[in-house]
C-alpha cells in the first residue's frame, strides 16, 4: 500500500526519491500508535529532495554564505495582457511550455480585474510563495513544503490527492490532475523533481514552483523571460536585487518608491510576490481596451490517450 | 413501557425476552430479499468506484475551483448522523433519565454504523488511494485531516466499547435462552460474547462502574469529533468557512440530524421486530421534543450567522449571502430553512400533529434537508471566487450519486445484519427499570424482590 507499489512508486524507486530508511518507517509506525504528540517526532525526513534542500540550508549557514530568498515583482504598469502583440499572455504560454503543464492549468494566470472607475487592469498571478503558507500548514503528509529559500513546493511522489491544500490556498493557485494528464514525449524522458514538476502525475496537485532550478543556474523563470514588456522582475531579497532582464533594481527601494503591494495582504499569508499598481499605461494600453486571447496547450496533439478537463 | 403493568412480572419479562430474542433465532424470506437488494446496491457502488479508480477523479463533477463536493458533504452528513446516538444515550444515562432505556441500544448502535460509513468517504475522495499509507508514514499532526483521523478513531473505539459493555448481560441471556432453533454458530457466538457473565454482585458492580465511566468520557469525545470535522473547513481562509462559530454550528447540526436518524431507525425496527410494547409514544414524543429544541438552536445559529454577515455585506461574504438567499443555491437553502428547520418544529409543537406518524415525517424532513444543508454548505463555500474569475459550477456525476446510494445501502446492510446478532433492546436494563418502577407492595405481595442493583443507585456496593 505504500508508494513502492503504485505505478509512480516505480518511478520513485528509479529516481530513489521517496525511499524511506527502514528505521524511519518503523519509527513512524510506532509514533502512529503512540498518538498525536508523537507523530511530529515520528515524521522522518524521508524525501531525498527535502534532505537535499535542508542540507543546502545548513551548509550555507555553516560556510557563512547567505541563503537565497527568491522574490518576484510584477510591474502592472507594463502589463497589457499582450494585447499589443495580439497574442495570448506570453508569460502563461512560456510557463505551460516550460513545465509541459497539462490543460487547463495556468500556473501563472493573467486575471482581468475591474478598476473602480470603469475599465480593467491585468494581474498576472503565479503562486504567491507565501511565507505563512496555508497550503503547507494543512497538508496531512507534508507533500507540500517550504524550502529554506522560501519557496513552496509540492512533492507529487508523496501527495495523496486529498486536496485540502486547494481548499486552503486563498489565491486559487493550485491545480489538480483530475484525469490522466497529457504527457508529451519529452516529458516522459524528464527526471522528476519537485522543483520541476514534470511529468505530471494523475491524482496529485501541481502549481507554480517559482523556477528555483532555473534561478540557481542564473536564469530567470520562464514567465519573466517571455514577457515582451519586461514586466516581471525576479530576484533575491537577501541580496536586495531583482531584474527583468533589461535592468537591475535595488529591490527594497524599487518596492517602496513604487508603492508596491501584495495580494490579500490582510490574510497574513506574507507572499513573496509583489505588485506595482497599474493597468499597462507604460506600454500605452488604454484601461478600456478589454480582453485576453485564449491560452493554448500546444502539445496536446502529440499526446495520445490523455484527457483534458475544464476548470 | 408499563402498558401492561397488570401482568405478573415473570410473564412480562418472559414476553420481553421472547420478543427481543425472536429475530436472533429465525430468518424469513423477506429478510433475505431485503439483504439481497442492499447487497446489489452496494455492489453497484463498488462498480462505480472501480470506474473512478480506473480513470481518476475526472469521472466526478469536481474540478480545480470546486475541489470538494458530494463526497465530503456526505462525510460530514454521516458523521452528523453518528453523533446523537452515543451522546444522547450518555447524557440521559448520566442525568439518570429512564424513558430511553428501550432505545439506548439502537442509539449507540447507529453511532457505530454511521461512523464506519462516514469514515469511507475521505478515502473515496482521495486522488491517490494507493498512497493512503503515506498518512502513517508521513502524517503531520499540524493538519486538520490528521485531527479528523484521530478524533474519529477515538470516537469509534469509545462508542464501540460503550455499545459492547451493556451488551454483555444480554449476550448471556441469549446464551441461556436461545434453544435449538438458533443455528449452532450463533449459540457459540453468544457463549463467547457473554464472557462468562453470571450476574454476580461483583460483576454487576463492575458493569455499572464501567458504564458510568464510559458515559462521562464519551460526551466530550463526541462534541470534539464534530468540532474537529468542522475544522477541515474553518481552518482555511475561505470566506464562508472562516468562522469561529463553525464548530458549534456543526455540532448542533449533527445532533439535530442524529436525533432524527434515531427516530427513523426506531420507527423501522419497532415495526419490523414488533416492539410496539416497549417503544411507545413516550419515546417518540420525548425525542420529538429534543428535535424541536435542536431545531430552535439551529435557527438561532443560522440567524446569527446570516444576519451579522448579511448586514455588513463584506466583499466575499456578500457573494455567499446572495447565492444562498437569491442565487443558484436559493432553492436548496429555503427548502432547508422552511422544510428542514421550521416545518419539523411546527409539526412537533402542535398537539394535533404530535403523533408517531407526525414525528416520523418530521424526522424524514430533517434527515433529508440536513444532507442538503451539508451539500450546499460545502459547494457554495467553494464557489465563492477567490480571484477575479467567473464563478465555477459543480454537479455530481452518476458515479458520485452511485457511491452515495451505496453508502446508504451499506448503512442499512450493516444494521440489518447486526440486528440478527444482538438484541436491539437492552433486555436487562429495561427489566431493571420496570422492576424499579413497580410499587413496592406489589413486589412484596408476589414474593418477588427487586434486582440486586438498581439503575438509580448506580450499583455502588
Ligand atoms: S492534495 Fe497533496 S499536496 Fe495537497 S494537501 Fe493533500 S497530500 Fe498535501
Ligand atoms: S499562493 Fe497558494 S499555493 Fe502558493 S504558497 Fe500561498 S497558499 Fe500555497
Amino acid at each position: 500500500m505504500d508508494t513502492g507499489v503504485g505505478p509512480d512508486g516505480e518511478a520513485a524507486e528509479a529516481t530513489g526519491e521517496s525511499r524511506v530508511p527502514r528505521r524511519g518507517f518503523l519509527r513512524s509506525l510506532v509514533a502512529w500508535g503512540a498518538g498525536i504528540a508523537a507523530v511530529g517526532v515520528g515524521v522522518p525526513e524521508a524525501n531525498a529532495l527535502r534532505q537535499g534542500t535542508r542540507a543546502a540550508g545548513t551548509a550555507a549557514a555553516a560556510t557563512g554564505t547567505r541563503l537565497r530568498r527568491w522574490a518576484m515583482v510584477i510591474d502592472l504598469r507594463r502589463c497589457d495582457g499582450c494585447q499589443a502583440i495580439d497574442e495570448p499572455p506570453r508569460c502563461t504560454q512560456a510557463c505551460i511550455q516550460g513545465h509541459l503543464a497539462p490543460e487547463p492549468m495556468q500556473w501563472i494566470e493573467v486575471y482581468e480585474a475591474p478598476l473602480p472607475g470603469g475599465g480593467t487592469q491585468f494581474i498576472p498571478s503565479p503562486c504567491m510563495q507565501c511565507q505563512n503558507p496555508p497550503c503547507v500548514n494543512v497538508c496531512p503528509v507534508g507533500a507540500t513544503f517550504s524550502t529554506p529559500e522560501g519557496i513552496v513546493l509540492v512533492d507529487q511522489m508523496r501527495c495523496i490527492g486529498c486536496r485540502i491544500c486547494m481548499e486552503a490556498c486563498p489565491y486559487d493557485r493550485r491545480f489538480f490532475n483530475w484525469g490522466s494528464p497529457p504527457i508529451p514525449r519529452e516529458a516522459a524522458l524528464t527526471e522528476y523533481s519537485a522543483e520541476h514538476e514534470v511529468p505530471a502525475i494523475r491524482g496529485t496537485v501541481m502549481k507554480c514552483e517559482f523556477c528555483p532550478d532555473l534561478a540557481r543556474g542564473g536564469r530567470r523563470p520562464y514567465c519573466s523571460q517571455a514577457c515582451p514588456n519586461g514586466c516581471i522582475y525576479y530576484g533575491d531579497l537577501e541580496e536586495d536585487l531583482a531584474t527583468n532582464g533589461r535592468e537591475v533594481v535595488r529591490l527594497s527601494r524599487f518596492l517602496s518608491k513604487n508603492t508596491a503591494f501584495r495580494l490579500k495582504e490582510e490574510l497574513g499569508t506574507d507572499p513573496r510576490v509583489f505588485y506595482i499598481p497599474g493597468y499597462g499605461q507604460d506600454v500605452g494600453r488604454s484601461p478600456y481596451r478589454r480582453g485576453l486571447k485564449r491560452i493554448l496547450w500546444p502539445w496536446r496533439r502529440v499526446a495520445a490517450g490523455s484527457e483534458r478537463w475544464g476548470r | 413501557m408499563s402498558a401492561r403493568r397488570g401482568d405478573p412480572p415473570a410473564a412480562w419479562r418472559a414476553r420481553l425476552e421472547r420478543r427481543v430474542l425472536a429475530p436472533l433465532a429465525r430468518t424469513g424470506w423477506r429478510y433475505r430479499l431485503w439483504i439481497l437488494f442492499l447487497v446489489a446496491v452496494v455492489a453497484w457502488a463498488v462498480f462505480a468506484y472501480s470506474r473512478q479508480l480506473g480513470r481518476g477523479l475526472i469521472v466526478t463533477g469536481m474540478r480545480d475551483r470546486i475541489s470538494w463536493g458530494l463526497y465530503i458533504a456526505s462525510f460530514v452528513f454521516f458523521i452528523g448522523i453518528s453523533h446523537a446516538g452515543t451522546l444522547l444515550s450518555a447524557i440521559l444515562r448520566v442525568s439518570r433519565a429512564t424513558w430511553q432505556m428501550s432505545i439506548t441500544r439502537m442509539a449507540e448502535f447507529i453511532t457505530v454504523v454511521a461512523l464506519l460509513v462516514a469514515g469511507l468517504f475521505p478515502f473515496i475522495d482521495l486522488g491517490r488511494p494507493d498512497r493512503v499509507f503515506n498518512l502513517v508514514r508521513f502524517g503531520r499532526w499540524q493538519s486538520p485531516l490528521l485531527w479528523d483521523i484521530f478524533a474519529i478513531t477515538t470516537y469509534l473505539t469509545g462508542s464501540l466499547i460503550y455499545l459492547l459493555i451493556p451488551l454483555v448481560p444480554d449476550f448471556a441471556l441469549c446464551r441461556d435462552r436461545l434453544g435449538q432453533e438458533a443455528p449452532r454458530w450463533k449459540r457459540r457466538f453468544f457463549r463467547a460474547a457473554a464472557v462468562g457473565w453470571e450476574g454476580s454482585p461483583g460483576q454487576q458492580w463492575r458493569l455499572h462502574r464501567a458504564m458510568k465511566i464510559m458515559a462521562v468520557l464519551i460526551i466530550p469525545i463526541a462534541v470534539s469529533v464534530h468540532t474537529v470535522v468542522s475544522w477541515i473547513f474553518a481552518m482555511t481562509l475561505r470566506v464562508p468557512f472562516n468562522s469561529t462559530v463553525f464548530g458549534a454550528y456543526f455540532v448542533a447540526g449533527a445532533i439535530y440530524s442524529g436525533i432524527a436518524a434515531i427516530i427513523l431507525l426506531m420507527a423501522v425496527l419497532r415495526r419490523v421486530l414488533h416492539l410496539e410494547e416497549y417503544i411507545t409514544r413516550t419515546q417518540f414524543v420525548n425525542l420529538g421534543y429534543l428535535l424541536a429544541a435542536l431545531s430552535g438552536v439551529m435557527m438561532y445559529f443560522n440567524l446569527s450567522e446570516y444576519v451579522t454577515s448579511g448586514y455588513k455585506m463584506e466583499a466575499g461574504v456578500a457573494f455567499q449571502f446572495r447565492q444562498l438567499m437569491t442565487g443558484s443555491f436559493a432553492p436548496l437553502f429555503w427548502l432547508y430553512a422552511f422544510g428542514g428547520l421550521l416545518a419539523p418544529a411546527l409539526v412537533i409543537l402542535f398537539r394535533r400533529t404530535r403523533t408517531i406518524p407526525g414525528i416520523i415525517t418530521a424526522s424524514v424532513l430533517v434527515v433529508v434537508t440536513m444532507w442538503i444543508e451539508r451539500y450546499f454548505l460545502v459547494v457554495s463555500g467553494f464557489r465563492v471566487p477567490l480571484m477575479p474569475y467567473a464563478p465555477a459550477s459543480y454537479a455530481p456525476t452518476w458515479i458520485e450519486w452511485s457511491v452515495l446510494a451505496g453508502a446508504f445501502a451499506l448503512f442499512a446492510l450493516i444494521v440489518s445484519v447486526v440486528v440478527k446478532l444482538l438484541p436491539v433492546v437492552s433486555v436487562w436494563e429495561v427489566t431493571e427499570q420496570e422492576e424499579w418502577e413497580r410499587p413496592a407492595e406489589v413486589v412484596q405481595e408476589r414474593g418477588w424482590a427487586p434486582a440486586a442493583v438498581s439503575p438509580s443507585s448506580g450499583g455502588e456496593p
